[in-house]
């Protein structure tokens, strides 16, 4: 377990406020929030790598604010992975393990394992200098792996891999987490924030605005910022259960059938989709739109263009309207209306 | 306005141009500025008497002595400069500038003015005098003291190769090192200094050049035992131009050979790392 406690520090012109969360054992712990918002330096403090002016950091309750970097038990892997260019493959996994004096043909076979778990034992006679984004990865995963840290802290991890590889970093990410290493992971991107954390943590300017499950923050924003930075009101975990002959799937939450398009054909996840592609209509209209359900009206807001009415359909809709179609339609709370969606403007996004 | 921009650029990079031209030939003129003298003089020496100057012994003792001095002086002073080459690449402190200066110094004063401010330096009534006399040798007019009066002038190339060697390794990975538990000590040695090394040897090769060729702070330090730059002033001084250019001859010859070797081992050292 990690906790930290009022963390503070100056840096120039930026500054790190107050900050205050714990990470429990086994805990996917997303800090999300846009570049510059003091994600990296929250990760730098834990480490030890940057004093904090105030705070304290907790492991299991071990105070270890003041603890050298070497003794803490937090293995760190930068945006930019470090990778050390003048050591092989195999001397840079074997760096921390020679430190701890492990040599000989145990450092060979802890090596040799931890390459083989990482799908890199091809590659242990190579200078890093030629390899991919994403062999560079693993190789910096695997040698941050080999102390086995109590936590591992990871900066933007993905944002130096090709989209291709994105979906396969992220399940072995997952799986390294389900082996039980507790995980600390800073990013700018709330899809990677939904798809892999337990826990979310969105930071803006040095200050943690909202912790929480990633359905908490994201369908509740407890403020204007995070409801710009998520952005999205129609939000909800279920499962792909089914698909059409057209590559259509659907997706069930709360026995609510929802059709969108995706590449997996079976898995569990969350949908969104924004309010403005959420039509109202009177009585069942015939659209091209495949996603039409009946609701009643519980909940109009005004906003600052138009109004946000809000429709139990089974579960909570959120759809933008124009003052001139609110008046027109005579929309109230209470009337039963007709909501549909496009599938092509629902997001599905795997969490497995 | 943007295609006649271009076309400005294409003009300037392919047509004719006084401008290239005139650089060109200015150029030329410092080339052979530089290579006229020295291959006038190779050319006016007879093969005959640089066989037999090469033969002396006088001459074979000076140029051995040159060699290994200004390499012993290069080594001893790395262990000094290294370190320092590094805090100054990775830390600001008070009055940085300032160290920076100093470092520069023997650069920019007179040679000459160096050897004798190190002649007081190192003579039987200061500090270093004394002290190296109570252990029973002396600086003056030995190659430890020749050794010195080289590593003064030459120091600042090492040191200021070995800063931009480190300034130039990335801070993260220093940091990675820390993170998987390494001393600062082991980052040092297993990190820092094998990637700056090659910006180290060009500092190294640099400082024992320029240590090689010094006159004008050795001749006031140590006129005997003789290095051959001053065994050159004194064949001059007392036999004339003729006698002083088999050894001149001969010393840049050994000058260049022992840099083309000295930087072939570090290239191939940089292949193989």
């Amino acid at each position: 377990m990690l906790r930290i406690e009022n963390i503070s520090k100056k840096f120039g012109q930026f500054e790190l406020n107050d900050i205050t969360f714990q990470v429990d054992k086994g805990d996917y712990f997303m800090v999300l929030g846009p570049s510059g918002a003091g994600k990296s330096i929250i990760l730098e403090v834990i480490s030890g790598l940057v004093k904090p002016d105030k705070g304290k950091v907790f492991i299991d309750d071990l105070d270890i604010t003041n603890l050298a970097i070497g003794d803490r038990s937090v293995g760190l892997v930068f945006q930019d992975l470090a990778v050390f260019p003048h050591m092989s493959v195999f001397e840079n996994i074997a760096f921390p393990l020679k430190r701890k004096g492990i040599k000989g043909s145990e450092l060979k076979s802890r090596v040799s394992d931890l390459a083989e778990k990482f799908s890199i034992s091809h590659l242990l006679k190579r200078s890093p200098v030629n390899l991919s984004g994403g062999e560079l990865q693993r190789v910096a995963l695997a040698r941050t792996l080999a102390l086995k840290p109590e936590i591992l802290l990871l900066d933007e991890p993905l944002s130096s891999i090709d989209v291709q590889l994105k979906a396969g970093l992220k399940s072995l990410l997952r799986s390294i987490n389900r082996e039980g290493q507790t995980i600390i992971h800073v990013t700018h991107d709330y899809d990677e924030a939904i798809s892999l954390g337990s826990q979310v943590a969105v930071v803006n300017s040095g200050r943690i605005v909202q912790t929480g499950t990633p359905v908490d923050v994201f369908r509740n924003p407890a403020s204007e910022f995070v409801a710009n930075f998520s952005g999205i009101k129609n939000f909800f975990k279920g499962s792909i259960s089914d698909s059409s002959a057209h590559e259509l799937r659907c997706f069930t939450v709360s026995g609510i059938k929802i059709w969108l398009y995706a590449d997996d054909s079976k898995s569990e996840g969350y949908v969104c989709f924004p309010e403005n592609s959420v039509s109202i209509a009177l009585v069942n209209p015939q659209t091209s739109a495949i996603n039409t359900y009946q609701g009643v009206i519980v909940e109009i807001f005004q906003q600052k263009h138009g109004f946000e009415v809000w429709v139990d359909i089974g579960i909570r809709v959120a759809s933008l309207v124009t003052w001139e179609s609110l008046e027109r339609l005579n929309l109230k709370t209470g009337n039963e209306v007709w909501v549909s969606v496009k599938a092509n403007a629902v997001q599905y996004i795997s969490i497995s | 306005m943007p295609s006649k921009l271009s076309n400005n650029i294409k003009g300037y990079s392919q047509n004719f141009s006084w401008f290239r031209l005139v650089a060109t030939l200015l150029g030329g003129l410092l080339l052979l500025f530089i290579i006229s003298p020295i291959l006038g003089m190779v050319l006016a020496t007879p093969l005959k008497s640089i066989v037999s100057t090469a033969a002396e012994s006088e001459v074979k003792e000076s140029i051995w002595l040159t060699i290994w001095v200004a390499m012993a002086a290069t080594l001893v002073f790395a262990l000094l400069s290294i370190p320092l080459a590094y805090l100054l690449a990775r830390y600001n402190f008070p009055l940085k500038r300032l160290v920076l200066g100093i470092i520069d110094l023997p650069v920019v004063i007179p040679h000459s003015a160096a050897g004798i401010a190190l002649l007081g330096f190192m003579a039987r009534d200061s500090f270093l005098g004394k002290t190296s006399s109570s252990l029973g040798f002396s600086f003056v007019g030995t190659p430890a003291g020749i050794a010195l009066a080289m590593a003064f002038v030459s120091v600042p190339f090492l040191i200021n190769y070995a800063r931009e060697g480190f300034a130039s390794v990335p801070e993260r990975l220093e940091k990675a090192a820390l993170n998987l538990g390494a001393s600062p000590a082991r980052v040092f040695f297993t990190i820092s200094l094998p990637l700056a090394w090659k910006s180290i040897v060009s500092g190294l090769i640099m400082m024992f050049a320029r240590g090689m060729s010094e006159f004008g702070a050795v001749i006031i330090v140590a006129y005997n035992p003789m290095i051959t730059p001053v065994l050159i002033f004194e064949r001059f001084g007392s036999f004339g131009l003729k006698y002083a250019r088999p050894v001149s001859v001969i010393f840049i010859a050994v000058c260049l050979v022992v840099f083309i070797l000295v930087r072939l081992i570090a290239r191939k050292e940089n292949k193989d790392a």
